[in-house]
């Protein structure tokens, strides 16, 4: 069901490296080399991704929907 | 496998505090003995990381949990124990909570008041210019700089900072006030917001608490209104006594670094870049405190932490981290590559991170602009420290220029 699929993308210029995205999602974000990225960059739509984009304190985080729309953070 | 009964544990912090000097120990133990056992003024032992990896590991990895620390008798520095606040979980209760007013601290939102926050850094230098020095830059200028960003952020009215501000000392003091101060501050502090939501309900204002009591309203599930208060009684202490220590913390390590000084007066494009190394290089905490309880057994710097078992990352010795930083005692204000923690890391990482950056921008980028002869006006050894707290600072900053 990858058409009503979500896609989170993590902006490496951006990142911090705060770790807040991997503590409250760790199904879908891990550290690497000081910054976090996706482990997966196709995702079923779930509200943890929404809660780890809404958080992120620079915003380098985004989930999308299948046709591109932007979801978070709003 | 270590007997943890069988060790000794280190009294902690292992030496008094000594201005903005970090004790040498923990250097050793990076090198020998990265877990060690120690004794907080007050709770049960704990287990101390000393490397970044292994403190990034305590504060990032799920295994370690906030919320367990409920119910134990928690190491810390302090007689009280707070719990109930956002501090004491884990998600995805930590994040319901978070959510309710991360999007007013990302960096974006925090862009849109540095017009105001280098307006409010101007007319404080400008007040201070006109009175003539010495001034005392603690009470002049580090001390209502933030607190004015932080309360129009919250709504917050700023003439009644003499009331919040003495408050506040409940949030970071160790031995400086009794426990039942600290109780009847922190009652003070509840009161006084309690009444400001109240307020709002009655009449809705454009700003961060009115915000969280219409999601409060709005999602009565969500939240309950003691929560709202604590979160946003804990946004306003923690949100300018941070601030109003870094700064002169800032500025005298500027000050006792002529050259490094020199460097950054040469660009103020390198303000941003000589803040995160300022950020690294000051210990601001006493000590870490903050425990993480394992959830599960877990290896960490070579040694199996029990679930159960609480352990304590240090800010302050990972940002001397050998392996990360080169020449990591020495302040290099254009240092490159900078991974500090000093806003520590994970899902408690500082929720005011951008805010305090920004402030602390503005207002060394301010110093350094306006006053080019600034200096200390004492001699360095009569610089009086505050004691009794969790955190270092200066009590008192003289300054002419």
């Amino acid at each position: 069901m990858v058409s009503t699929g979500w896609r989170i993308e993590v902006d490496a210029e951006r990142c911090i490296g705060s770790g807040s995205c991997v503590g409250m999602a760790p199904a879908h974000f891990r550290m690497e080399s000081g910054l976090a990225t996706p482990i997966t960059t196709a995702v079923e739509p779930t509200e943890t991704v929404i809660d780890a984009a809404e958080s992120c304190p620079v915003e380098a985080i985004a989930v999308r929907d299948h046709d591109d729309t932007l979801i978070a953070p709003s | 496998m270590t007997d943890v009964t069988k060790v000794a544990a280190r009294p902690y912090p292992f030496s008094a505090p000594d201005r903005l000097n970090l004790d040498p120990l923990y250097a050793e133990l990076r090198r020998v003995e990265p877990l060690v056992r120690v004794r907080l003024p007050f709770g049960e032992q704990a287990w101390l990381a000393t490397r970044h990896a292994d403190v990034r590991t305590v504060l990032g990895d799920a295994r370690f949990s906030r919320a367990a620390s409920v119910g134990r008798d928690e190491p810390r520095l302090t007689p009280r124990q707070i719990e109930g606040g956002i501090l004491s979980m884990d998600p995805p209760e930590h994040t319901r909570l978070r959510r309710l007013v991360a999007k007013a601290f990302t960096a974006r939102r925090v862009e849109q008041l540095r017009p105001r926050t280098r307006q409010i850094a101007d007319e404080l230098i400008d007040a201070m210019v006109a009175a003539g020095p010495p001034a005392d830059l603690v009470e002049h200028f580090a001390t209502p700089l933030p607190i004015q960003v932080i309360c129009e952020l919250l709504g917050v009215p700023f003439a009644d900072r003499h009331l919040f501000h003495v408050w506040s000392e409940a949030i970071v003091s160790t031995t400086s006030l009794s426990p039942e101060q600290i109780q009847e501050y922190l009652d003070n502090l509840h009161g006084y917001i309690g009444e400001l939501v109240q307020q709002r309900r009655r009449q809705p204002t454009d700003d961060l608490i009115c915000a969280m009591v219409q999601a409060h309203d709005e999602h009565q599930d969500r939240f309950t209104e003691q929560e709202v208060v604590q979160l946003a009684a804990g946004l306003l202490a923690a949100g300018h006594e941070t601030t109003v220590t870094q700064l002169p913390n800032f500025a005298y390590v500027l000050l006792t670094h002529p050259e490094q000084l020199a460097w950054l007066r040469a660009d103020p494009a390198r303000v941003p870049t000589a803040v995160e190394e300022l950020m690294r290089y000051v210990p601001l905490g006493v000590a870490s405190a903050f425990a993480r309880y394992a959830t599960e057994d877990v290896e960490v710097g070579g040694v199996l932490v029990r679930a159960g078992e609480p352990v304590i990352g240090s800010l302050s010795s990972a940002n001397r981290d050998e392996t990360v930083f080169t020449d990591p005692d020495r302040l290099d204000l254009g240092r490159e590559t900078n991974p500090h923690i000093g806003f520590g890391h994970g899902v408690h990482h500082c929720l005011g991170a951008q805010l305090a950056r920004m402030e602390l921008q503005v207002g060394i980028g301010a110093l350094v602009a306006r006053l080019p002869e600034l200096r200390i006006a004492v001699p360095e050894p009569e610089l009086t420290w505050k004691s009794g707290m969790i955190v270092r600072g200066l009590a008192r900053m003289p300054v002419a220029w």
